[in-house]
């Protein structure tokens, strides 16, 4: 059992200031009336929402990436990380962009529950990226994301 | 006489357990699952390590051992239920299986398109979906009793949906996990029969904390959980009227089940064997029965008291701390629950927070999402006391939630924009 207890993250550095200041102040955070892409994914365990929107500018590269929604400090910030990082990238290096280098991104380990929260926002911007407005304005095919099976109980 | 919680920790050893930082562990997500004492644990050492083997089957020492346990936990239950018989008593997987096992069988048999399926939005999904899916094979209507303001269901609503809607079946939780209503089940299902509706009792919540009257109640089905009940998980109790349970066809099919199998068909075995296919959760099933008579020892009404003692502290701390707020019903009517959230922090963050001092409560929707999307919520913290939780711990929270307000509040902080690049170390 000591094993299982010093394999866990502390909470306390999950909640470093890093990751506080991008919640609280994050980036790109709304919407952005020029989007040419966008959707929308939810986490129906815990009700968390993250809307990304992206403009790709005539050279294929991400202008602009917001995203809005609500959630835990976990996405919330996360998504700020993610806006921050992507601007700039061209569709190809947005979808070569790993899970793994989003979780390296957000820097606290995170135990696999709270991987879902910060990988909420890095599943929408992947499927924001499928989703061009003009011809799909309709959010039917918005990402449903399996999230925390934490909430999953009586 | 109160009961003594320190004596009683000393009867679960998990209690022991340390977390990281050296924390003590100070366990109230007992409404989700609860701890198991001891006794219990031994109890089922004991039939592996002396007495296992199938049950009902073998002519040999070990099996007749193994069946005779397995009975007698059935005879534990049905006095715990206080049923008029142990053909009453079926041994299931669990609160969900046992629902499950109502809606495929009795539902399936009885239900039709013209039927209505009353419900009340208090219900966790163990006791919607099944419904559900009923609805979706039969055609029938699902209906839902919506809560006041103050988090109760009057009667006078009770009795109207009822006359209204003149249900087949009303199907009702004893006791909301999420805001600790306590319903007074005798009244509806009085009600209940009085509009000629079967009355199916969810006691997954009522069964830790209070001594059931199946007969008292007058239900026709009555349904809990092991794992709540500081028994094993695995196993769960379905209740139900002989006379039903006769005349419904078995579900599962298997070995047990039957009286005789030939190659054009089979014969069902007599109650209770007609609902257990398969080789039965034998060991969980002696657990439990030692768990319930842990319990019985240990005195329902005292566990009760004591609890709802311990969620009346925790509630009038906090309710004086700015921007917590409670849901649920008045302190009488209540089991010792405490939902609330925290203005501007997400629960699965409160959860978080208060793990690091050690305290274990559950975030979420607690598996009732349409009770929390009536409230206008997405989730709620919700902490459960049960027998072992002390007064100490409802401290240990109060202060934990105090600083769990103060680390998350906004407090102007902003990033250094000129530094792009992440500084996490």
């Amino acid at each position: 059992m000591a094993s299982v207890s010093s394999s866990m993250p502390s909470e306390q550095d999950i909640y470093e200031e890093h990751v506080l200041d991008h919640y609280e102040d994050p980036y790109n955070r709304g919407e952005l009336a020029s989007a040419t892409h966008a959707d929308e994914g939810k986490n129906p365990l815990c009700g968390d929402v993250v809307q990304v929107s992206l403009r790709l500018a005539g050279d294929g590269k991400v202008e602009e990436a917001f995203f809005d929604g609500h959630g835990c400090v976990i996405s919330q910030a996360s998504a700020s990380m993610l806006m921050e990082e992507m601007e700039g990238k061209t569709p190809e290096e947005v979808k070569d962009f790993t899970a793994e280098q989003m979780l390296e991104l957000f820097g606290p380990q995170l135990t696999p529950n709270r991987q879902k929260c910060c990988l909420l926002p890095w599943r929408v911007l992947q499927s924001a990226l499928h989703s061009p407005l003009e011809e799909d304005e309709a959010d039917d095919d918005a990402a449903h994301f399996s999230g925390p099976s934490l909430s999953e109980e009586n | 006489m109160p009961l003594d919680p320190q004596s009683i920790r000393q009867d679960f050893p998990i209690l022991k357990r340390r977390l990281p930082g050296d924390q003590p562990l100070v366990f109230l997500d007992n409404a989700a699952s609860s701890q198991r004492p001891q006794a219990v644990i031994d109890a089922m050492t004991d039939c592996y390590e002396n007495f296992y083997a199938n049950v009902h089957r073998g002519i040999h020492t070990l099996s007749e051992e193994s069946t005779a346990g397995y009975e007698a936990a059935r005879v534990t239950t049905q006095q715990f239920l206080n049923a008029a018989s142990q053909r009453e008593v079926i041994f299931t997987s669990g609160t969900t299986a046992a629902i499950n096992l109502v809606a495929r069988s009795w539902g399936d048999a009885h239900v039709t398109a013209d039927d209505t399926i009353l419900l009340t939005i208090c219900e966790h999904h163990a006791n919607i979906v099944p419904w559900h899916q009923l609805a979706e094979r039969v055609g029938c209507r699902v209906e839902f009793l919506l809560i006041n303001d103050d988090y109760s269901i009057d009667t006078e609503t009770v009795a109207e949906a009822l006359q209204r809607l003149q249900p087949k079946l009303f199907a009702f939780t004893a006791t909301s996990n999420v805001l600790g209503t306590v319903f007074p089940v005798q009244q509806w299902a009085q009600l209940a029969k009085d509009n000629g509706a079967t009355v199916l009792v969810d006691a997954a919540q009522a069964a830790p904390h209070q001594a059931i009257d199946v007969q008292d109640w007058d239900a026709d089905f009555v349904i809990f959980s092991g794992h709540k009940v500081c028994g094993p998980s695995g196993i769960g109790v379905l209740y139900g009227r002989e006379a039903l349970l006769a005349a419904m066809p078995p579900f599962l099919g298997g070995g047990a089940m039957i009286d005789r199998v030939t190659v054009d068909g089979f014969t069902s075995a007599e109650l209770p064997e007609k609902f257990e296919a398969g080789t039965p959760p034998i060991v969980e099933a002696i657990g439990l029965g030692r768990a319930l008579q842990y319990l019985q020892d240990t005195g329902l009404n005292e566990i009760a008291r004591h609890e709802r003692d311990l969620a009346a502290a925790a509630e009038q701390q906090l309710r004086d701390v700015e921007g917590v707020n409670l849901f649920g019903p008045r302190q009488s009517e209540k089991a010792g629950i405490v939902s609330f959230t925290i203005d501007g922090v997400h629960p699965h963050d409160i959860a978080q927070w208060l793990n690091l001092r050690g305290i274990a409560v559950r975030a979420g929707h607690h598996c009732a999402m349409p009770l929390h999307e009536h409230m206008g919520l997405t989730a709620t913290a919700r902490a459960s006391f049960y027998l072992y939780n002390t007064h100490d711990e409802v401290e240990q929270l109060v202060d934990a939630v105090k600083q769990t307000r103060e680390k998350f509040a906004r407090s102007g902080r902003r990033r250094r924009r000129s530094s792009i690049s992440s500084s996490s170390s």
